[in-house]
């Protein structure tokens, strides 16, 4: 009981922390309809950062994704939207090469890859969460957030052991970095709980602070905001919209709640059973005729299940 | 509850090494003077080995996630080249053996790891098991390993450091006590390392681990081996300090499931639990055996004592798995916690 009050605490103290970040910062991309190109050049524009091209994805008989064309810009916030099932984590998946696409391929900043070298991700600036919470139950929150840098790390454990080399200047560099973004993201009231005990909204965060601290260029993010009260998802908007006009992160986003997602994102990816069905600013997704058939819905006049 | 723990943090907290340094130095100081020959040889220089190889299964099972029934394989493999090079190479000094039974014991390590690469948890601890039976056999086998000795049984040279000799239960005892001291502190040193977090990272979420770019393979190689180490380096003294002749029917599988139970009891991924564990281990056969002698007579021989050992043993950890996962090491902070409480509150 009191770990409860405790956490609801924490949540009404920091609903306005994104909004104070966003003030001052280059962001005229507050509303989705302005455009695609914020902080980052013209140039970047031109080439996409990351674009998906004809990929397919069956497990067995089971065609999760089926000729998936997907590209996203430098600096905007794209998000995938569909019903369960549809196919958004396992696009997710291929992007960061959990998955190898059966066809097609995946290319990133230039690069074409048939698999994504999961292994190098986060060399090549990319950085993810994932549906289901993945942090490490047994580090603290820091710890949690500063392991989003061990890639970078190059002392070797002999040299940690003793202390020598370049070990101490790593460990520092990398605290003093995680402790910024546990400030911007207002975790620093928990920084040094274990993260297993945390509240789940909390815990959503603290993944979202893994990934941002490496300062990815891609940010992928799978749903995000599951299972969250309406105004954890808005303070979380907030969270993402922040990070990505501070450090110019690009973010593919995949999302439920419809609303949240025409709120925050540049353009939406509709998939259903495995294909894109439509691809278009949110006002143009919201019109669509296939989208609303196949997932925003209408007022039903309940046509054949009639009975159920 | 919050009251509570607001309480504990406006405490003075001593610092963190106060602890260590005294135990070490009543270990150093005060227990070579009033220890008698019986607790050096019968608890003492076990303690003093089991704790050690807990230390190094603790790395690799409870920091890294790794299930590992071979070590008392890793021990046989350190205590018998630890032998052979001592034996065989002329004018190696003891520690330089020593420090090339754990390269040893790393090696092999390192190559009964790379099924760990595909398996995890008790498909993983099944194939540690060949490591367990694949050296045992070797060491019996092969008589060479034990420099052709009728009964595989080898003794233990003189412990000799430096022109120094570690004689008699006593002399044992504080060479073992620094081998230990020394490796227990790199062990730990390690674990809050960044080698360390990495360890921990894998155990908790590997494919997050993999996609934050911790090298995943060579991590898991890197605990195999530097657990194998410093496990080969408790075969050594088990062997060396302890016992004096081994053989390798002494390193069975019963050994790696006691070590097992001594993480498990003392508490997984927790330096302490290792020795705490380890105490358990080896103090409550003898306080059984004397109990059990004390209310029963002659009628709790030996093979009583045996089975009674199993039953309570066997008992005792269903009972901590239930009641308290994380070992006597988190019962004692408790404990510890509840006392400092009170005392503050008087």
């Amino acid at each position: 009981m009191p770990l409860a009050s405790y956490a609801l605490g924490m949540m009404e103290a920091s609903v306005y922390a994104p909004e104070v970040f966003a003030r001052g910062l280059p962001s005229t991309l507050q509303s989705s309809a302005v455009g695609i190109v914020p902080t980052g050049s013209i140039a970047d524009a031109a080439v996409p950062l990351l674009s998906l091209q004809g990929i397919g994805l069956s497990f067995g008989g089971v065609v999760a994704l089926a000729d998936i064309d997907l590209s996203v810009l430098s600096g905007e916030i794209r998000a995938i939207i569909g019903p369960n099932g549809a196919g958004k984590s396992s696009l997710i998946n291929v992007i960061s090469g959990v998955y190898r696409p059966g066809r097609g391929h995946v290319q990133l900043d230039g690069i074409s890859y048939t698999q994504v070298p999961t292994q190098r991700l986060a060399h090549l600036g990319v950085a993810r969460t994932f549906q289901n919470l993945a942090l490490f139950k047994g580090l603290s929150v820091l710890d949690n957030v500063a392991s989003g840098l061990a890639y970078k790390v190059r002392s070797n454990f002999a040299g940690q052991v003793l202390g020598i080399g370049r070990s101490r200047g790593e460990r520092r560099d990398s605290l003093s970095r995680a402790d910024q973004i546990l400030e911007f993201l207002d975790l620093t009231a928990v920084r040094d709980r274990l993260a297993g005990t945390l509240p789940y909204g909390l815990q959503k965060r603290v993944e979202l602070a893994r990934a941002l601290v490496a300062e990815p260029r891609l940010l992928l993010l799978d749903e995000p905001m599951a299972g969250m009260t309406a105004s954890e998802k808005s303070e979380m908007a907030g969270f993402v919209r922040a990070a990505r006009d501070r450090f110019a992160t690009t973010v593919v986003l995949i999302e439920h709640d419809v609303g949240v997602v025409m709120g925050l994102s540049d353009r939406i990816a509709v998939l259903d059973y495995g294909r894109k069905i439509a691809d278009a600013t949110p006002d143009e997704v919201r019109n669509d005729q296939r989208v609303i058939d196949a997932y925003l819905g209408v007022a039903s006049d309940n046509e054949d299940g009639a009975g159920i | 509850m919050t009251a509570i723990t607001d309480e504990f943090s406006s405490a003075p907290v001593l610092p963190k090494w106060i602890a260590p340094v005294l135990l070490l130095a009543f270990a150093y100081g005060v227990v070579p003077l009033i220890g008698s020959s019986y607790l050096f040889e019968a608890i003492l220089l076990p303690f003093l080995a089991l704790s050690l190889a807990g230390v190094g299964l603790n790395i690799l099972t409870g920091y890294a996630g790794q299930v590992s029934l071979g070590s008392a394989a890793f021990m046989a493999a350190g205590a018998f080249a630890a032998y052979n090079f001592y034996l065989r190479v002329e004018g190696l000094p003891l520690i330089g053996s020593i420090v090339l039974a754990g390269i040893v014991a790393a090696a092999i390590g390192i190559v009964f790891g790379l099924p760990s690469l595909r398996l995890k948890g008790f498909y993983l601890a099944v194939s540690t098991l060949a490591a367990q039976f694949f050296v045992q056999w070797a060491l019996t086998k092969f008589s060479w390993f034990s420099n052709d000795s009728a009964s595989g049984v080898i003794d233990a040279p003189k412990l000799l450091i430096s022109g120094f000799a570690f004689d008699g239960a006593v002399g044992r005892y504080l060479f073992a006590l620094t081998v230990v001291s020394i490796l227990t502190f790199l062990a730990y040193r390690l674990v809050s390392s960044q080698t360390g977090r990495n360890f921990i990272a894998i155990r908790d979420n590997e494919t997050a681990a993999r996609i934050i770019g911790i090298p995943v393979l060579k991590t898991k190689l890197l605990a195999f081996a530097i657990s194998s180490f410093i496990i080969g380096v408790a075969g050594v003294i088990w062997a060396f300090a302890y016992l004096r002749t081994v053989e390798p029917d002494g390193f069975d599988l019963d050994r790696s499931f006691q070590i097992l139970f001594i993480i498990i009891i003392g508490g997984l991924a927790s330096i302490r639990g290792a020795f705490f564990g380890a105490a358990l281990i080896v103090v409550f056969p003898l306080a059984l055996s004397r109990l059990g002698g004390f209310l029963l007579g002659d009628v709790f021989d030996s093979g009583v004592l045996d089975m009674s050992q199993r039953i309570v043993l066997g008992a005792l950890i269903i009972l901590f798995l239930i009641l308290e996962p994380d070992g006597l090491v988190a019962l004692w902070d408790r404990v510890r916690r509840r006392l400092l409480f009170a005392w503050q509150s008087t």
